[in-house]
């Protein structure tokens, strides 16, 4: 391992904020703003996609000796196409109605460019380790984009939370938000907020560290 | 030279690649060995919860829960029937009678008595292909195959907020109490006696393939469907 790679720690964190793979890297659009319309199907996109991003990291980290420079990403292909196609069997049998609701979009993780920037980032060059931690933080930092995009647009489309009323019959459902509309324009909103943030976390810290040195 | 990292011949590069293409392949089908049941059974309750409602023999604005279930003795062809109860109230029976259609090709189709154990209509399972995958229907139609009384789209991968409108309301309630003399035609707007909006979904070859894979079932089975009535479809299951 170069000594330059990030720990298994690090790269935990990173998945989570400082990396996220919605907010910071800008992956997996698709169903950020396709199956956000309430929480149940958010979240179970997100189940299905730490699924395959776990197990196809962990494999290429235990295949990445054996890999060939010009064959590894039809290897990483292969790895997540076999792994989305068991989500999805594992979705039609046991929660059948939302594998109905889902949709293509369950197949549709064999292109979501977060597994395979994974592979080719982490998998294929350290560890099962840091593979695997890093799967895992990446996977929290989608869910928790994910959840937070479901959150504004079924509590403000629906006035529900996990289909559970929070608002009451008083509040008039924004209809546009259960659409794609609404999609667009609370990643947009979110996205501006997560920078903003990060601007001023990013300010903050040069001023402290231009205080130290002064 | 641009060929120089692969010398060695195609095994000793790809070896790799079939290896685990030969490790997935197991998995896979392994994967649809364990779960492939469960998924039939998925599929087949959700065709007989839609079955009723395709013929009319239960309403949407019925009384009671619908319940199917299965009786307990078969029919000659080894068919299990079911009975349809809207609370503790026989509202009708599903058979699964296999039909010789004029293609030569043997499909099954759902007979559906109404209480009066008279033919209330045929449904009809039917697959055709879409704009992106494969769409799965069933087509519901009179005793006689007349009219169409229902559609259902059990399966489709059509492009979301799209093509896979065919799956709303909108769109399937147009096809309902169509003749079946002439083939379903799909037109951009303003339709007439025979045909549907594509407008309905934004999506012209989905809908045209749901048109065509009506009118190529229709035209498949009406005739036998008509011999098979006449010929003592009336028959009562037994009690």
């Amino acid at each position: 391992m170069s000594p330059s790679q990030p720990t298994a720690a690090e790269r935990f964190i990173n998945g989570i904020l400082p990396e996220n793979p919605v907010y910071r890297q800008l992956l997996g659009m698709c169903p950020t703003l396709a199956v956000t319309g309430a929480m149940e199907p958010a979240m179970t996109m997100v189940g299905a996609t730490a699924f395959v991003l776990i197990s196809a990291n962990v494999i290429t980290s235990l295949i990445r000796g054996l890999l060939k420079p010009h064959l590894r990403i039809l290897v990483f292909t292969l790895t997540i196409a076999t792994f989305v196609t068991i989500a999805d069997r594992f979705l039609a049998a046991y929660v059948y109605e939302m594998s109905k609701v889902l949709g293509p979009y369950v197949p549709l993780i064999i292109v979501n460019c977060i597994i395979i920037s994974r592979c080719e980032i982490c998998a294929s060059k350290q560890g099962v380790g840091v593979a695997l931690a890093d799967a895992i933080g990446m996977s929290l930092g989608f869910g928790l984009a994910l959840a937070s995009i479901a959150t504004v647009r079924e509590i403000l489309g629906k006035g529900e939370w996990f289909g559970v009323t929070v608002l009451g019959e008083a509040w008039p459902n924004w209809g546009i938000m259960a659409l794609p509309p609404g999609a667009f324009l609370t990643l947009g909103l979110l996205l501006a907020l997560a920078n903003w943030i990060g601007q001023r976390r990013a300010e903050a810290l040069a001023a402290r560290e231009k205080g130290t040195e002064g | 030279m641009t060929d120089e990292p692969r010398k060695g011949g195609y095994i000793r590069q790809a070896w790799l690649v079939i290896l685990l293409a030969l490790i997935y392949g197991a998995a896979l089908a392994g994967t649809q060995t364990a779960l492939g049941p469960r998924i039939a059974e998925n599929k087949r309750q959700e065709t007989y919860a839609a079955i009723p409602e395709l013929v009319g023999v239960v309403g949407e604005d019925e009384a009671g829960p619908m319940e199917i279930v299965a009786e307990d003795q078969e029919d000659e062809d080894g068919q299990r029937t079911y009975k349809i109860l809207v609370g503790d109230v026989v509202a009708g029976w599903i058979l699964a009678p296999v039909v010789p259609g004029e293609d030569g090709r043997e499909q099954c189709v759902y007979k559906v008595l109404a209480a009066d154990k008279a033919i209330a209509g045929w449904v009809l399972p039917a697959t055709g292909q879409g704009f992106a995958d494969r769409i799965d229907v069933l087509i519901g139609v009179t005793a006689n195959v007349s009219t169409i009384t229902g559609l259902y789209v059990l399966d489709q991968k059509e492009t979301p907020d799209l093509g896979s409108r065919i799956t709303g309301e909108a769109f399937r309630d147009q096809f309902r109490d169509m003749p079946t003399d002439r083939p379903v035609e799909v037109v951009p707007s303003a339709p007439g006696a025979g045909q549907i909006r594509a407008a309905r979904t934004g999506a012209t070859i989905s809908s045209q393939s749901v048109a065509d894979i009506v009118n190529r079932t229709i035209a498949n089975l009406k005739t036998p469907l008509r011999k098979l009535q006449q010929e003592g479809g009336q028959r009562p299951p037994e009690q």
